[in-house]
């Protein structure tokens, strides 16, 4: 690896910036995780910080349930960000549809359409287990680099 | 460059959902603007085909995270008609508390949200810092953060005691200390009001005419606000809609920033005339009949049709949200802005698309 | 108990809805209360200053003509509508034309009763 490659690499490894992405979520777990961010719970204070942009991201939150018309929104944000990216699934809904399972257009969770590395359960998950979850995938996010 | 069509959303920065506009811009300014939908639609209606009645509530609870007790809320008052209880007086009372505590979270929120969508991130920071301090009283009331669940048909399963009471309102005391402070900041920096007067106009009548609902309606000046029906224990608590007459961003922001104030002032009067007494009746039977009911949300009014036929599920189940009459004004509020006011306008109208598509 | 609506016909409807708009009346919305191939019940709601009045609106087939152009806030929910239950609102504009919330005409519509002789519950 060159200088340059390393060095790109170590600062992704200690600030990896994260995008949040709702699929079909019901609000509870978006809300959830701009709380994160604020100064109580304060995610930032581990390096990330929240973009706006899929190529800037390393880490992709995902809310909610997917359906016909996100998945492939979805698919495409998941092939924008940067490589290797690492994706958390928060709340029920992402992790397999929770509540709404059974509706129409719904078509579960969403290791459905791309791969989860994180899981956070809870409905509405809980700030204290989103943060939880952001500290794993960061740490799958040194493992992967 | 006539007539550049240009996709806003569904993933954008300043949208913590995806909503999608089709621009149609010359130059700077917009001209058209057609929203589209989709991303979030569940069709969780039709839920009530396979969940019984009772399990409906958990379902239309999740409608919308922000406001989930007022959804349950509504859907319990139209079982509660169908059925033919009347919930204790005690029970109406912690309704009107949890629904302004709802109110005043959401209403923090938004204007978290507006103040960063004009790229004031310390204002947006402060706003949320308040807001946890509301969080915190519906954890420890109602014992989840965003889910409250404390409506079931026929009353409320949760109760507050007296040492509750007092706690909830020196924090309630602190809120509005936060609020006050910022007050200034929100309503008369002259950032603010350069992005915000003046932007978005929508007159009374036409806000009628295009069906706005709750502050949306109060800022263009018309007088409406379903909680003066007098659901719930709102019927014996006194207060007045907020209203004001601009219609344009910086009059919504100021007619929520007013109920912030409204909201904990019902919950002080709620608390004060709190009677003693049961927390729920027993429910027997199954619902039969069709009924319409309303109730207001931190967004608007709100609006349940429940059919049912005795059996165990509902035989169809309509819900009206507050956004859902908001969107048609946005088509023509956003024709001659400048694109870079359309976030601002957009979110001048708080959308929650999670509502909308359901 | 049922609620208190105006029973109408599909060629009083665009009248008694003009006459609504003539009194004020803030446009709430529609409720499809069913379909199927027999046909379909639609309430509209209407609100003048907190007071609810509703118009039943009966219509056998799958056509029903459009509000729009009246309130033009209807277009939403008649969209909705033409999703979720298959109906078709002439004069609907813009019309989505089934593409609102799904992707349009092969997936048979969610909500109504009778899915077809193929694919019946
Ligand atoms: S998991 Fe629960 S709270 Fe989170 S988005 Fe889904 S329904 Fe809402």
């Amino acid at each position: 690896m060159g200088f340059v490659a390393r060095l790109i690499g170590k600062a992704r490894r200690s600030s990896p910036w994260l995008l949040h992405f709702d699929c079909g979520s019901c609000n509870g777990c978006d809300i959830e995780i701009l709380a994160c961010l604020t100064p109580v719970y304060d995610l930032e204070r581990f390096g990330v910080v929240n973009v706006g942009n899929p190529k800037h991201a390393d880490i992709l939150l995902v809310t909610g349930t997917v359906n016909q018309r996100n998945r492939q929104v979805l698919a495409v944000l998941f092939e924008q960000m940067a490589k290797p990216g690492v994706v958390v699934a928060i709340g029920a809904c992402a992790l397999s549809g929770g509540v709404f399972r059974e509706a129409p257009n719904v078509l579960g969770g969403v290791d459905r359409v791309i791969p989860v590395d994180v899981y956070v359960p809870g409905c509405p998950a809980r700030p204290e287990a989103i943060i939880d979850g952001v500290l794993l995938a960061l740490e799958k996010f040194r493992e992967k680099e | 460059m006539a007539g550049t069509v240009l996709p806003f959303g569904p993933q954008h920065p300043v949208l913590p959902e995806p909503l999608h506009l089709n621009l149609t811009i010359e130059d700077e300014i917009v001209v058209a603007a057609m929203p589209a939908f989709g991303y979030v639609h569940r069709g969780l209606e039709k839920l009530a085909d396979i969940r019984d009645f009772r399990q409906m509530i958990q379902v239309v609870e999740r409608v919308c995270g922000i406001c989930s007790m007022i959804h349950a809320l509504t859907y319990c008052q139209g079982l509660e008609e169908l059925l033919g209880v009347e919930p204790p007086r005690r029970a109406r009372f912690l309704r009107v508390i949890w629904s302004e505590l709802h109110r005043l979270h959401s209403h923090l929120l938004w204007l978290g949200l507006f103040a960063d969508a004009m790229g004031f991130e310390s204002l947006f920071m402060q706003l949320w810092k308040i807001r946890e301090r509301i969080m915190d009283i519906n954890e420890a009331t109602a014992g989840n953060r965003v889910i409250l669940s404390v409506n079931v048909i026929g009353g409320v399963r949760r109760d507050l005691d007296a040492g509750q009471t007092g706690w909830l309102l020196t924090e309630l005391a602190e809120v509005e200390k936060g609020i006050n402070a910022l007050g200034r900041t929100i309503l008369s920096d002259y950032t603010v009001q350069q992005r915000t007067r003046g932007k978005g106009v929508i007159g009374g009548r036409q806000a009628l005419e295009f069906g706005c609902v709750g502050p949306m309606l109060r800022a263009s000046g018309v007088s409406q606000d379903i909680r003066l029906l007098g659901y719930a224990a709102y019927g014996e608590l006194d207060f007045a809609p907020v209203v004001e007459q601009d219609g344009d961003c910086h009059a919504r922001c100021r007619v929520r920033f007013a109920e912030l104030g409204q909201s904990i002032d019902l919950i002080r009067q709620a608390l004060a005339k709190l009677p003693a007494g049961d927390l729920s009746v027993p429910v027997k039977g199954r619902p039969e009949g069709e009924t319409v009911v309303r109730a207001e949300q931190p967004r608007g009014e709100c609006l349940y049709y429940i059919k049912a036929n005795g059996g165990r599920f509902l035989e169809r189940l309509r819900i009206r949200t507050p956004t859902f009459a908001n969107i048609p004004a946005l088509t023509a509020m956003l024709p001659g802005l400048e694109l870079a006011d359309v976030p601002v306008v957009l979110l001048s109208i708080d959308p929650c698309i999670s509502c909308t598509e359901r | 108990m049922s609620i208190a609506a105006d029973s109408i016909s599909c060629v009083e409807l665009c009248r008694a809805v003009a006459a609504c708009k003539e009194k004020g009346c803030r446009f709430v919305t529609i409720t499809c209360v069913g379909a199927d191939s027999a046909g379909a019940e639609l309430l509209y709601h209407f609100d003048r200053e907190l007071a609810l009045s509703h118009l039943r609106l009966t219509v056998s087939g799958d056509e029903v003509p459009s509000i729009s152009g009246i309130y033009a806030a209807a277009f939403l929910v008649e969209n909705e509508i033409q999703d979720q239950f298959g109906l078709v609102f002439t004069g609907l504009a813009p019309d989505y034309r089934r593409t609102l919330f799904l992707d349009g005409q092969e997936s048979p519509p969610p909500f109504r009763r009778d899915r077809g002789p193929d694919q019946g519950e």
